[in-house]
């Protein structure tokens, strides 16, 4: 639609309606500038973007093929080693252990998220306009709520001793008093879990729940009339419409709990064994910056690293079909 | 209106008493932590530490806010968090408003490979860069500085930042520019007076955005802020709950509750506006 003009504005001819700065300026010069300009008005975010992330991310790369460890920490120039950690830590059995760890934690939450997101999406379509706005702003209560405050909230609710969850499990007949659920691993990644899905659910539901509108309703009702129904209706309209949508929405939950640091790192503080419990972030943050093997920390990171951009790629290409850049 | 057959409607309602009843439910669940923070925050640390808990909010008291205040780092986290945060706004709206201009009212050679590199950036996990960026600030000896931490948080928050306000702008039509540069104004002062105003809410959604995104970040602050007095809120709170073990939820609860408030109602105000940025990928809320 707006293709033509975007030639028209950056080759201005000297117009006759330029008035005179324009006839003024209107040779060579000022056709150079305005052909640089955009590049200028870049160069404070390629900047930003360079100090704050190319550098470190090279550095990344640097740091995982050194041996960088306490004695560098005292000043001592660090040693190139090749790609020796990266042979360590493949070697390392605690390694595979923490990766299927970490894809079955990503698994089980993005396979929640996404379920119940679009369930809830679908509630909201259903609902009056009293209850859906209650439920919108409960939702954005959830979405809102910053991952560490969040995390410290369900601490409280999951607490051994007064934490309302123990108290809620016995009325309801389970012997849970005193229960403590972050001591052992399988009920410490199910807190876990719940609270990544806790915070992940909303937006996902918003964001179905807002294509899911874009749907004509002479569409779903004309399927009704010819007896189609809720199950057929969702699998045969809803569905195809939003199903870019919802892969952009799996793509980017994936990333996002793949990478899942706060949650882990608190409740780990808060009582969790933290061999038993690390991901690969956790496991990054405690080999380099708690234990000053930046080497090997740094070859874990860029593991996650490698695993997210190959998931953004896949991200990428959904969003190239979505919209217009 | 056609009178329905009875049974029909009289399903139909039964239907509706469910769909609500889960509604109910949802709401409950989504919305009790928050209301359990907010509600523990006020309570007394012996009806907290009782075995039936209430869940009405009755016989609040001040203590546990007084407790925050009082807390010998909290104003020092409350301070350097404002600096941070605003700091970052500035740096970030500033780079990502000329740069969104850059890539919505010009067409250049390497537009395209920009706007995907933003894309690719903002997927880089936070999480495994500070490893990195722990050495690069302290090379720079910009560890345990508001400069360092804002180095990191700009970085992070512009790719965002660029993506929403490219939308915004793009949103205001060329055309009116351009009638406004064919009467006689020069390019500048058309984008002054004319793109500028329009685009003024969607600057101010996005600096509230990015001031939530500095407000609530964690695991940078974590590791670059390591000295007490260089805490940020949520570094402050997470130490506050460590050293607290258990015995203080009131105290904790109060602490969250300060650093949420502000957060849940700036989001309510602009989460409608950024919601094209958000798809885009930036930021998880």
């Amino acid at each position: 639609m707006t293709a033509v003009l975007p030639e028209e504005v950056t080759t201005p001819g000297p117009s006759p309606s330029g008035g005179p700065r324009r006839s003024l300026f209107g040779g060579f010069g000022a056709r150079r500038r305005r052909q640089l300009l955009p590049y200028g008005l870049l160069i404070p975010a390629l900047v930003a973007l360079g100090v704050g992330l190319a550098y470190p991310l090279y550095r990344l790369v640097v740091i995982s093929t050194q041996d960088y460890g306490l004695r560098q920490q005292f000043g001592a120039p660090p040693e190139s080693v090749g790609l020796e950690n990266f042979g360590d830590i493949f070697g390392d059995a605690y390694f595979w252990e923490v990766l299927r760890r970490s894809l079955l934690f990503c698994l089980v939450t993005v396979v929640a998220t996404m379920v119940v997101g679009t369930l809830t999406a679908l509630l909201l379509g259903r609902l009056g306009r009293g209850m859906r706005t209650a439920l919108s702003v409960s939702l954005l209560f959830a979405w809102a709520t910053p991952a560490l405050t969040a995390t410290v909230v369900w601490q409280w609710i999951f607490d051994s001793r007064s934490g309302v969850a123990n108290w809620l499990l016995t009325k309801v007949g389970f012997d849970m008093e005193g229960h403590s659920w972050l001591s052992e691993p399988l009920s410490f990644f199910s807190v876990a879990a719940l609270i990544v899905v806790w915070m992940g659910i909303p937006f996902v539901a918003f964001t179905l729940h807002a294509a899911m509108t874009q749907i004509p309703g002479e569409v779903l009702e004309a399927a009704a009339i010819d007896g189609a129904g809720s199950w057929q209706r969702f699998r045969d309209v809803t569905w195809p419409a939003v199903k870019p949508i919802f892969v952009v929405l799996l793509a980017l939950s994936t990333l996002w709990d793949l990478r899942v640091f706060t949650q882990i790192y608190v409740l780990q503080e808060a009582g969790g064994v933290t061999s038993e419990t690390n991901l690969l972030g956790t496991w990054a943050y405690r080999e380099s910056v708690a234990g000053n093997h930046f080497g090997k920390g740094a070859a874990i990171a860029l593991v996650m690293v490698g695993i997210t951009l190959l998931l953004t790629m896949f991200h990428l290409r959904q969003m190239f079909r979505q919209e217009e850049l | 209106v056609s009178p329905r057959p009875r049974r029909r409607s009289l399903s139909r309602s039964r239907s509706n008493v469910l769909v609500n009843g889960i509604a109910l439910v949802a709401i409950v669940l989504s919305a009790f932590p928050v209301y359990w923070m907010f509600t523990t925050s006020f309570r007394r640390s012996i009806d907290i530490r009782s075995p039936h808990p209430q869940f009405l909010p009755v016989g609040g008291t001040l203590e546990n806010y007084r407790s925050v205040f009082d807390n010998d780092f909290f104003w020092t986290a409350f301070g350097n968090s404002l600096k941070v945060t605003a700091l970052t706004v500035v740096c970030a709206l500033f780079s990502a408003f000329l740069a969104a201009i850059a890539v919505s009212r010009f067409r250049f050679k390497g537009r395209l490979s920009f706007l995907v590199m933003i894309l690719v950036v903002q997927m880089v996990p936070a999480e495994a860069l500070m490893i990195s960026l722990v050495k690069v600030l302290e090379g720079w000896d910009l560890r345990n500085s508001i400069v360092g931490l804002t180095i990191a948080y700009v970085a992070f928050v512009l790719p965002f930042t660029v993506w929403t306000l490219r939308g915004f702008v793009s949103g205001v039509p060329k055309e009116l520019e351009e009638a406004a540069m064919v009467d006689g104004s020069s390019r500048l002062r058309a984008f002054f007076t004319i793109t500028l105003p329009l685009v003024a809410p969607g600057l101010v959604a996005t600096s509230i955005f990015a001031f939530i995104q500095a407000w609530n970040e964690f695991t940078f602050a974590l590791v670059i802020m390591d000295r007490p007095e260089k805490e940020t809120l949520p570094v402050w709170l997470q130490s506050f709950n460590f050293g607290a073990r258990g015995t203080d939820w009131g105290g904790v609860m109060a602490g969250s509750t300060v650093i949420t408030v502000p957060v849940i109602v700036f989001f309510l105000f602009v989460h409608r506006r950024v919601a094209s940025g958000l798809t885009a990928g930036a930021v998880k809320g």
